[in-house]
């Protein structure tokens, strides 16, 4: 009975011939014996108003493989997933499941056809139980009514496969992002799936979280799952993927097994350069005479991280490492007014300064920029222009209109200066991918020319390409005099960018690491992890 | 001709001039108008009239939804500051002075933004739900305009006040000039000046615009008070028309037709852009509806419910949602049956 009024099951006019599979098995060996996809989606085309997101894309799944799906950002990842989980309709191409083909008219159609999906950023309902979010729309029942008590055990039993043991009477809210992520990856393990889409599932996962996840996979993988893992770290996708497809501007650049594919390579294939611009970064100078801009004098919020003493010269990129809720953002958060401190005081440019709301800070020519984009960042129904001037517009009052003029020209400088794609300022933000969110974001802090901008994860879930020309931004800004604080789970960026580095652990500032050549990311690994202070 | 079919008012203006032309068909004269002793007089001009307090709620109310909130007290504010302007002008010894008039109309006007200002406090510095704390006023203000008006109602003699919502000016129903003037000032304030995307932005998201420098809270308590005081208009404009107070059934529901009038419009209740001509289609369809009503004798008894039928209609027109829908499911059985023609001429 399942899906009948959605799942539309039309029968191929001719039976397309299966490339690999039915004659692969030859006894070749069992590496080369290559079953029948499990999933095929061949000549896919789809275009949005003023942009084509995929053009004739052909991608593969085989049964029991992770398979990695690479491109940079806007290059039709997110896309294609949309697409084959009925969020979009195709205008070109078919859609075949295990050889019968489909188009499923909503998630919930491909859901029941067996495609799961866990996306980018967590898509629950926070205010609900965690119970009541596994399993949200099949709720087990009897004589119409839902059983609670069968509902909270068996979301007991899911969570304990993955490990985790969590009160599922509670509100998802009241946990982490990162516990949030595995509900949401519990409840599409639970549903019955032959095919599990996990999009950018570990970007906000430390590294046990990740290795947790990681086993579930395998575990998955034997059990004859076909898992769909679209990840921006490449340590990652070659832990854990078999194979690959790669996207760049909406087209196949190919299909290609991990393993012979290196990682330059890979990087290569994704920007279409041969070189990674990663490498090209100069190694910062360290030496710094500059007054200071920022001093916190035991700043400190109860709850949130204890009272720490941080000074940020003009120029200086001061990085901040530590695990995730280790108190990074909570110190952003209180440099820029986002939070009232509750001890401690602050010194901005030498004056002693009390920030009781963003505002304050922002006309004192503080930025921000959030780690969480889609909530505290951007407002998803306004146009690339207006989110650009939002922040100059705010800090001019609104009696004081920034002419249209002045406006597009602006605007058209930080489109081309940052390279946001597409360049249309009259683009509404919620069509942008990704990236190019994470820039428009970037230039309206940029307008205001800051003496100082806080950087809160600002590479995260963002492709190689962007991510570079976001590092030589920093690199630039300080270079003229604009004094950064970065804060960023990838230790490397973290130490390729930073003068100096503060590491965070259990909410407390426990070391500050100048950056010269004896610092690595191991020897600030052991600081994370022993929180000895230096 | 796509361009104008995608247009987010051409739903609207479908609907009005639909209703028009029914009106074209079952009453005479409907489209005529006279100038009587230097006055305008017609049906269409009646509309613009009797439509004017409601467009003025609704102006007030566009923004405060823009900001994805909801003000259920105008309606008492309608009744308060009617009743605060006639108990000050009956307690004049010359009721018809100019200056009496005028000092009652600035006080019920004042009182009306205070009692705005009051439920921007409550949604913005409290953090109430707006649904809920404008519902405190809306059911403790008709309260209180009966507490002013001592549960009577109060009549006045001034030609003065009369003037407001009964008057003429320029040939014109005074009425129409406040309406456009208002709607001129708001126009400016949101779209010339930047309020209107500061508006826009906290409707969107309200923590990203605070993250962003702005003042969430200053703009939510502007917009509630500027929604007082267009409430506090309309109240004017009603009971000078009929030259009395009734603190009990002024205004009674018309912030739902006032939602109403939003809604038609084009903006949507989960806040973000707004559209403030849209808001002015939709109270002037709603208008036209009641005084179709009228002129071609639907049944008294069941008015309420064409009303219900029609606007039920004209939301579901108004919704993408439902028109992709219904045009969806007809495009299909559309295009089997031109396959079939094409292959006649083919073979032909």
């Amino acid at each position: 009975m399942r899906g009948i009024a959605c799942l539309r099951h039309d029968r191929a006019g001719g039976a397309l011939p299966t490339v690999s599979g039915r004659h692969g098995n030859t006894g070749e060996g069992h590496r080369m014996a290559a079953p029948a996809p499990i999933l095929r989606m061949s000549g896919i085309g789809k275009q949005f108003p003023g942009v084509k997101a995929l053009d004739r894309v052909d991608f593969r799944l085989l049964p029991g493989e992770v398979h990695a799906l690479m491109g940079e950002n806007g290059a039709g990842k997110s896309t294609l997933i949309k697409v084959l989980t009925g969020v979009h309709d195709i205008d070109a191409g078919e859609i075949e499941l295990e050889g019968r083909r489909v188009a499923f008219s909503s998630p919930l159609a491909a859901q029941q056809a067996g495609i799961s999906t866990v996306y980018q950023e967590v898509n629950l309902c926070a205010n609900l139980s965690v119970a009541e979010n596994i399993f949200i729309g099949r709720e087990p029942r009897r004589f119409g009514r839902i059983q609670w008590k069968t509902m909270r055990r068996r979301a007991v039993e899911i969570l304990s496969r993955l490990d985790l043991d969590l009160d599922v009477s509670a509100p998802l809210a009241s946990y982490s992002l990162a516990i949030q992520q595995m509900v949401a990856i519990a409840r599409a393990v639970d549903i019955d799936a032959k095919v599990l889409i996990l999009d950018e599932p570990t970007s906000s996962l430390d590294a046990d979280e990740v290795a947790q996840l990681f086993r579930v996979m395998r575990r998955l993988k034997e059990q004859g799952i076909a898992i769909l893992f679209v990840s921006h770290f490449l340590d990652q996708i070659y832990e854990i993927s078999d194979r690959m497809t790669i996207l760049r501007n909406g087209a196949l650049v190919g299909e290609y097994r991990t393993s012979e594919l290196s990682q330059v390579e890979l990087v290569g294939k994704m920007i279409g350069r041969e070189l990674a611009d990663l490498e090209k970064l100069e190694a910062r100078p360290s030496a710094l005479e500059a007054a200071p801009l920022v001093e916190a004098e035991q700043l400190g919020r109860s709850g949130a991280i204890e009272p720490f003493t941080l000074t940020i010269h003009e120029g200086e990129v001061v990085g901040l490492a530590g695990l995730l809720g280790s108190g990074r953002t909570e110190i952003a958060r209180l440099l820029f007014g986002a939070d009232h401190a509750g001890t401690g005081s602050l010194k901005i440019g030498g004056e002693q300064v009390n920030l009781r709301t963003p505002r304050s800070a922002v006309s004192r020519n503080l930025a921000f920029c959030s780690e969480n984009r889609r909530a505290e960042g951007l407002i998803p129904d306004l146009t690339v222009r207006e989110n650009i001037i939002l922040a100059l517009q705010a800090v001019r009052g609104w009696t004081r209109p920034i002419p249209r003029r002045k406006q597009d020209e602006l605007v058209d400088k930080y489109i081309t200066a940052l390279n946001i794609r597409p360049a249309n300022p009259e683009q509404l933000v919620r069509n942008l991918s990704g990236g190019n969110q994470q820039k428009v974001l970037l230039a309206r802090w940029l307008i205001l020319e800051p003496r100082l901008l806080i950087l809160d994860e600002p590479t995260r879930g963002i492709d190689v390409g962007a991510k570079a020309e976001i590092q030589r931004l920093v690199a630039e800004l300080s270079d003229g005099g604009m004094a950064v604080l970065f804060i960023s789970a990838e230790l490397e960026e973290v130490l390729r960018l930073s003068h100096k580095v503060g590491v965070l652990r259990d909410r407390r500032l426990v070391a500050e690491l100048d950056n010269d050549e004896g610092l690595t990311t191991d020897a600030l690994t052991e600081t994370i992890a022993s929180g000895a202070r230096s | 001709m796509n361009r104008i079919l995608k247009h987010r008012l051409f739903w609207p203006v479908v609907v009005l001039v639909a209703l028009l032309l029914l009106n074209l068909v079952f009453t005479d004269g409907f489209f005529r108008i006279q100038m009587k002793e230097g006055h305008l007089y017609g049906s269409l001009i009646d509309i613009f009239r009797f439509g004017a307090p409601l467009i003025l709620v609704a102006t007030g109310m566009t923004l405060v939804i823009a900001t994805s909130g909801i003000d259920l007290s105008v309606g008492s504010v309608v009744a308060i500051a009617g009743a605060l302007a006639c108990m000050q002008i009956s307690d004049l010894s010359d009721q018809n002075s100019v200056t009496g008039v005028l000092s009652a109309v600035g006080i019920a006007l004042v009182l009306s933004v205070v009692l705005g200002l009051w439920n921007g406090f409550l949604v913005a510095g409290i953090g109430i739900q707006p649904i809920i704390a404008t519902l405190i006023l809306m059911v403790a203000g008709r309260g209180l305009a009966q507490l002013i008006t001592d549960g009577q109602i109060t009549t006045v003699q001034s030609s003065s006040y009369k003037l407001i919502g009964g008057g003429y000016w320029l040939t014109l129903p005074f009425g129409i000039i406040i309406v456009a003037v208002v709607l001129a000032l708001t126009a400016f304030l949101t779209r010339r000046l930047a309020l209107g995307l500061l508006i826009e932005s906290v409707g969107g998201n309200a923590e990203a615009s605070r993250l962003a420098g702005i003042s969430a809270r200053g703009v939510l308590i502007m917009v509630y008070a500027f929604c007082g005081l267009c409430a506090g208009i309309a109240g004017l404009m009603i009971s000078s028309n009929v030259s009395s107070a009734d603190g009990n059934n002024a205004g009674l529901w018309i912030e739902l037709d006032a939602i109403l009038a939003v809604v038609i419009g084009g903006t949507p209740l989960s806040g973000g852009r707004f559209s403030l001509s849209g808001t002015v289609l939709g109270a002037l369809i709603i208008q036209t509806l009641t005084t179709t009503i009228y002129s071609i004798g639907v049944p008294p008894e069941t008015t309420l419910l064409f009303k219900a039928l029609v606007v039920t209609i004209v939301c579901l027109i108004q919704s993408p949602a439902f028109r992709s829908k219904v045009f969806h499911r007809r495009r299909r059985p559309v295009a089997a049956s031109a396959a079939p023609e094409e292959k006649v001429r083919v073979s032909a």
